[in-house]
């Protein structure tokens, strides 16, 4: 995985510091740790934790933006499997509600792919369906309430911990790993790239794109879909007006900010993840900071726009010319 | 779900059976806004029975969120020359043509639960609304009144930013409170209403605070946020209604759930029920031509651990909620 970070990830890792720093001074203790019930306990773990859907959607999203597509539904289909995992844990084992609720996902996932991959519909139309409709969808399940549950199995996927790890940080974790393994462990994220860098000169070649294409959709639904079990089991309950709302613009801001062009051709699981984790820094640092809330969307836009400065080739080129007037190495 | 589902398609059932055979007195048609939160559902199912007890003929027209269905069903309930109109209007502009024609039509109209552009005073009866500053204030006072002369540093979670709701309940509170040297906002952040981001910036807010043993009550805009804020208390290993108070406006079941687990204090309740007065108003004028005043307050209750939260809890979980 350390290979995946050359020179490439400089920028968001710098970004990361900085917000860290400017976190610490706005709020002294926030690098204090300590164990509670069990589990780590600080306002870093918070980070992680609320981190974590976001993390999810960016890992699949960066595989779909990547093929030069995006999935504007994955909050929609958070709200989705939620709603479902919510309606069926109490009555059902949780092996059940997990493939109730993933399977969902799947499914979701699959007929965005058909829409694009099939019938060539443009990404961002094609999943702007269900975008829309999988909210309806979800509040048909929940009826428009809140549907609460307590079955400790769920609870535990959001509220539990492994080692003091919070269960959502370490889910998160391994679909890191598991999605590295699958796409960097063997030529499929090769393949990715290529589709979305020049699909028909890849399926001239003989990639097998379609399938490709489909095959991201599909992931990103998954992923999307843990996402909306591990955030209905953080508050006990599927709120279908409010899960995941927005959340896709925040995924693929995070895939953004992971240096991933949107035109596709290459991309990086770990530093969409960071993305992801630059955003949440700078949303708890907000948080924390005690500003007014009126301020909580400027300041999140300063930094953002920041980071991507940050991270400009044109910038980039200027200081490489000022370096070069001073006569030093860019 | 399914006996939920059960229970309401048989309770519609019923009604449907019950009304032609009541020869009923009054028709009144409700444009309703459609399922935008739990309240609101709450809103149509407590209509319905206030209804049924009163033996209106009444019927609800959903309009999904839409002006332009609100405004169709208004010019339906209008051709069915219906005994009055109620409207739960969805944005407060765009509403004086068509309530002219019902004016004309001579068909007097109740605004439920939200108002309108001031310039239509005189194209509606009257207006059952609830005062949310009146909200904001009878928190505030509840805080004050158990609080006594304590210190006492209270955190804040507040609606969307921009909402009238959360504006007013935040004003209600501050300015109930501003007579208490003693009671102090230290922290104010925006919830958005939800119970996700209740719980985020309760996280946060304990962190922020010494983990949270400087926080003596904790005021939220509504009782999702606060569910929210009672589950990040506890896994901070807080006890909400001991080590910190909460007071939370709305009334929604699961409020009272954690009540009677010990886990929160106080609600003001936003009652569901704004048809009732509205059947009233309507039955006076019709039968003894009394005009009610324009705007009819609905009562605003404090509900405690002391007021037997079980049972309202019981009352309200079938509501839709």
């Amino acid at each position: 995985m350390t290979a995946l970070l050359p020179r490439r990830g400089l920028a968001q890792i710098l970004a990361l510091i900085v917000i860290l720093a400017v976190d610490r001074v706005v709020s002294p203790q926030f690098f204090d740790l300590r164990l509670q019930d069990g589990r780590l306990f600080g306002s870093l773990i918070d980070v992680l934790n609320r981190g974590t859907p976001v993390a999810l959607l960016s890992l699949g999203m960066v595989l779909v933006i990547a093929t030069r597509g995006i999935d504007l539904s994955v909050g929609a289909i958070m709200a989705i499997s939620g709603a479902i995992a919510a309606s069926l844990a109490d009555s059902h084992g949780l092996p059940v509600v997990l493939a109730a609720a993933l399977g969902a996902g799947l499914v979701c996932g699959l007929w965005n792919g058909f829409l694009v991959a099939v019938l060539g519909m443009q990404p961002i139309v094609a999943t702007l369906i269900l975008m829309v409709a999988g909210r309806g969808i979800a509040q048909l399940i929940t009826e428009g309430r809140i549907v609460t549950f307590s079955s400790p199995d769920l609870v535990w996927l959001g509220n539990g911990s492994i080692l003091g790890i919070p269960m959502p940080v370490a889910i998160a974790l391994g679909m890191l790993i598991l999605t590295g393994a699958v796409v960097r462990g063997s030529a499929l994220g090769l393949l990715i790239e290529a589709t979305g860098g020049n699909a028909r000169a890849s399926e001239l070649a003989g990639v097998g794109t379609r399938a490709m294409i489909l095959a991201v959709y599909v992931w990103c639904g998954v992923c999307a879909a843990l996402a909306g079990v591990i955030a209905a089991a953080d508050i006990m309950g599927a709120d279908a007006n409010n899960a995941g709302l927005w959340l896709e613009l925040d995924a693929i801001l995070a895939v953004v900010i992971g240096g991933t062009s949107l035109f596709g051709g290459r991309f990086s699981l770990v530093l969409a993840v960071l993305g992801a984790l630059i955003i949440q820094t700078m949303n708890t640092g907000i948080l924390l900071s005690g500003y007014p809330p009126e301020f909580n969307l400027l300041v999140k836009a300063v930094v953002v726009l920041a980071v991507l400065l940050l991270q400009s080739p044109k910038l980039s080129g200027i200081s490489g010319v000022v370096a070069r007037l001073r006569g030093t190495k860019p | 779900m399914t006996p939920k589902a059960l229970f309401a398609a048989s309770a519609t059932a019923a009604l449907l059976l019950a009304l032609p055979a009541n020869a009923a007195e009054l028709t009144i048609g409700f444009s309703q806004i459609g399922s935008e939160s739990g309240w609101r559902a709450a809103e149509t199912s407590v209509s319905k029975q206030e209804a049924a007890k009163r033996k209106v003929n009444f019927k609800i027209a959903d309009a999904q969120q839409k002006q332009e269905n609100q405004i169709k069903a208004i010019r339906s309930f209008i051709a069915q020359n219906v005994d009055a109109i109620f409207l739960a209007p969805v944005v407060s502009t765009g509403w004086d043509s068509v309530l002219k024609e019902a004016k004309e039509a001579k068909i007097p109209v109740v605004l439920l639960d939200r108002d309108i552009d001031p310039s239509g005073k005189e194209l509606y009866l009257t207006a059952v609304t609830s005062d949310s500053v009146h909200e904001g204030a009878v928190a505030g006072d509840w805080l004050a009144k158990t609080v006594g002369d304590k210190a006492c540093n209270v955190v804040e979670l507040q609606g969307t930013v921009g909402a009238s709701v959360a504006a007013n309940r935040k004003k209600g509170f501050d300015t109930a409170i501003a007579k208490h040297a003693n009671l102090k906002v230290v922290r104010s952040q925006t919830g958005d209403f939800t119970r996700a981001k209740g719980k985020e910036v309760m996280e946060s807010f304990i962190k922020a605070e010494g983990g949270g043993k400087n926080i003596c009550a904790v005021y939220a805009h509504n009782d999702d946020m606060m569910v929210g804020a009672i589950q990040a208390m506890k896994e901070a290993g807080l006890k909400p209604g001991k080590d910190i108070l909460t007071v939370s406006i709305d009334a929604v079941p699961d409020i009272f759930k954690a009540m009677v687990a010990g886990e929160a204090n106080a609600t003001v309740e936003l009652t569901p029920n704004m048809a009732g007065p509205a059947f009233d108003a309507v039955a006076a004028f019709k039968e003894k031509g009394t005009v009610p005043p324009k705007w009819i307050q609905t009562e605003s209750r404090l509900l405690t651990a002391a007021d037997n939260p079980q049972k309202e809890y019981d009352g309200k979980k079938g509501l839709g909620y």
